[in-house]
């Protein structure tokens, strides 16, 4: 256990640099930011002293390294349009791209575990059969665009749901929906061939011959057996949702910090898209590790498995 | 997974045969130009509805540009993204994986630790910024997606080279004095195809959305471009007025990627190995390679080859 975790953390730390990494060479692909900080009457003087100032004179390992140590620390540096702290920007915007996710994911469960459970009790009927039809739909369907016919159906047509924006429970329905379909039907499948193995295991069919009540014998003695490949997916999912945010929240126009990137991309305020992103593969990156640990350490046979 | 085995999937085959010819005829099948329109006559509603105009079967967006010629040119650039990208993805992959699962030591090592960090990358968000910071265009989507899709390749090809490795066959041309590269050529990589089919065919589904999602969030084909994605995007600020700009890409992106998705379903009931074994059809029916047992075979009874439990 100690030898798998510590290369597991290892290993989610080397990730976390090839990002930094990877978004240093991009910013640094992307030219000099000097143009973009300074207005066209800048005079030749004026850029030497910025460029000193920003540490763009000294040699790239040493700016890569003071780099490193920056984020590593924290410091983002200051937005070019606003000259706020990065920071700040960030975690204005962060609650509500972790709202989304939490409600998203929440709904995923809601709908996926129960019509999951129904598919394998009710295996090969139509109900069992409607639900594929759902499952393979979701992992088809573009998100964005199942947004935006979500938009036109109830927020245009129908007119009882709001199309954008933040505000109480209302706004939450649509994007949560359409941010946690794909999951849902993973969710579903996950549980329907989950459930079909335990609801053939000895200890139902004795549940069953006791006399226990239906009901019963699914949600209690079934369901919790078969909850731990379930429950851990959820979570590993919830993680990538945040990822994944930055289309929903572009649709929806929620101002999450998937949106705060794609603002900052247009307006090309590369230290928040830098940091945005790091923030966000930061969180990908330990929840992954997370539900690796916790599944390792309810699950023993993957200890000693494997590499 | 003891699924019984799938029937071909007609309805998918279809879809995907009239995709195939539609972006292959694609200039011959448009009735309109998919960039040039006649802003006289923008969004004209489909043909169906009051206004609609027989010229315009699936009515025209804010440009005056027909809507089904854009639709069919676009299929023409999801499937060169898919195809290109698959292709540079998957030969580096397969290259990677074949080395890494043959060599074993230091170089496997290295190389699968390299593709745990691949994987793990959070994927829609590295590209997003990549395309955005350099500049969006098509060889630079298809070069992101290959960048981020290589690890999926190496990953399976090399398990399935440990396991071709521990055949007698390959112990047999070794002690012939072939050399690797000959034996890997002919031996492994052979063995290796209907793997490599397989994952390829399950990627193309999400390579279609990934390139539609970066198309619609505008870090992916530049406009004018019919891509699907774009199009999609153009339509967002009318969907109260017409709703059409935005449905029907849409619809084409959905059918095109079901259909691949079950393509690949099928295709990997009926070619992998593993599964054939453990689904328990027998050797006979196999189209091509010998049949290979493999690391994480389901069937125990069938495990012959040393295999660390």
């Amino acid at each position: 256990m100690g030898r798998y975790l510590v290369g597991r953390v290892l290993q989610t730390v080397l990730s976390m640099l090839v990002v930094v990494s990877i978004v240093f060479v991009l910013t640094r692909l992307s030219g000099s930011p000097i143009h973009l900080l300074l207005d066209v009457s800048a005079t030749e003087r004026d850029q030497e002293i910025l460029t000193r100032h920003l540490g763009l004179d000294r040699s790239l390992p040493v700016q890569y390294g003071l780099y490193v140590r920056n984020v590593a620390l924290g410091d983002f540096g200051n937005s070019i349009l606003t000259r706020r702290p990065v920071t700040e920007h960030i975690l204005e915007r962060l609650p509500a791209t972790i709202e989304l996710g939490v409600v998203a994911m929440l709904l995923s469960v809601l709908i996926g575990v129960p019509l999951g459970v129904y598919s394998a009790v009710y295996r090969g009927r139509l109900l069992d059969r409607g639900a594929r039809v759902f499952a393979v739909l979701g992992q088809s369907m573009p998100t964005f665009w199942l947004g935006l016919m979500l938009i036109l159906f109830f927020g245009v047509v129908l007119g009882v749901l709001p199309a954008g924006g933040r505000g109480g429970l209302l706004h939450l329905i649509l994007p949560a929906f359409t941010l946690g379909y794909f999951t849902s039907a993973a969710i579903l499948r996950l549980t329907r061939s989950a459930m079909l193995e335990v609801l053939g295991s000895d200890y139902i069919k004795f549940a069953r011959l006791q006399g226990l009540p239906e009901p019963l014998v699914l949600w209690k003695h079934g369901l919790r057996n078969a909850l731990l490949p379930v429950v851990t997916f959820a979570v590993l999912l919830f993680v990538q949702f945040l990822g994944g945010a930055v289309v929903t929240e572009t649709v929806f126009a929620w101002p999450g910090l998937g949106r705060l990137i794609l603002e900052s991309i247009t307006t090309r305020d590369y230290p928040i898209v830098q940091a945005g992103v790091l923030v966000l593969s930061a969180l990908y990156l330990a929840g992954n590790l997370g539900v690796d640990l916790l599944y390792s350490y309810l699950n023993p046979r993957i200890r000693h498995g494997g590499a | 997974m003891a699924a019984r085995r799938r029937q071909y999937p007609w309805f998918a085959g279809a879809i995907l045969g009239a995709l195939v010819v539609t972006a292959v005829f694609a200039p011959y099948l448009a009735p309109h130009s998919p960039t040039e329109g006649d802003i006289v006559k923008k969004s004209i509603p489909p043909i169906w509805m009051n206004g609609g105009d027989a010229e315009h079967l699936l009515g025209t967006d804010r440009f005056g540009r027909d809507v089904l010629s854009r639709v069919i040119w676009g299929s023409r650039i999801s499937l060169l993204v898919s195809l290109v990208a698959i292709g540079v993805a998957g030969t580096l992959g397969t290259l990677l994986g074949l080395i890494s699962g043959y060599r074993g030591g230091l170089v496997d090592a290295l190389l699968m630790r390299l593709t745990d960090i691949g994987l793990s990358l959070p994927t829609i968000l590295i590209a997003v910024v990549m395309v955005a910071v350099s500049e969006p265009s098509f060889r630079n989507v298809v070069l992101v997606i290959a960048l981020l899709l290589w690890p999926r390749f190496a990953r399976q090809v090399r398990g399935e080279t440990l396991a071709v490795k521990a055949q007698d066959f390959v112990a047999l041309a070794v002690v012939a004095g072939r050399s690797s590269a000959w034996i890997i050529r002919r031996h492994i990589f052979p063995n290796v195809v209907p793997t490599l089919l397989v994952i390829s065919t399950l990627q193309v589904g999400y390579v279609i959305l990934l390139e539609g999602t970066l198309s619609f969030l505008g870090v992916g084909v530049p406009p004018p471009n019919p891509a699907w994605g774009l199009m999609i995007a153009d339509g967002r600020g009318f969907l109260a007025t017409a709703w059409w700009i935005s449905l029907f890409p849409g619809l084409a992106m959905l059918l095109t990627v079901l259909a691949v998705n079950l393509m690949g379903d099928w295709l990997r009931d009926h070619l992998d190995p593993k599964l054939r074994q453990a689904v328990g059809v027998t050797v006979a029916d196999a189209p091509a390679a010998e049949p290979v047992p493999t690391a994480i075979d389901d069937a125990p009874a069938r495990r012959t080859t040393a295999v660390d439990v």
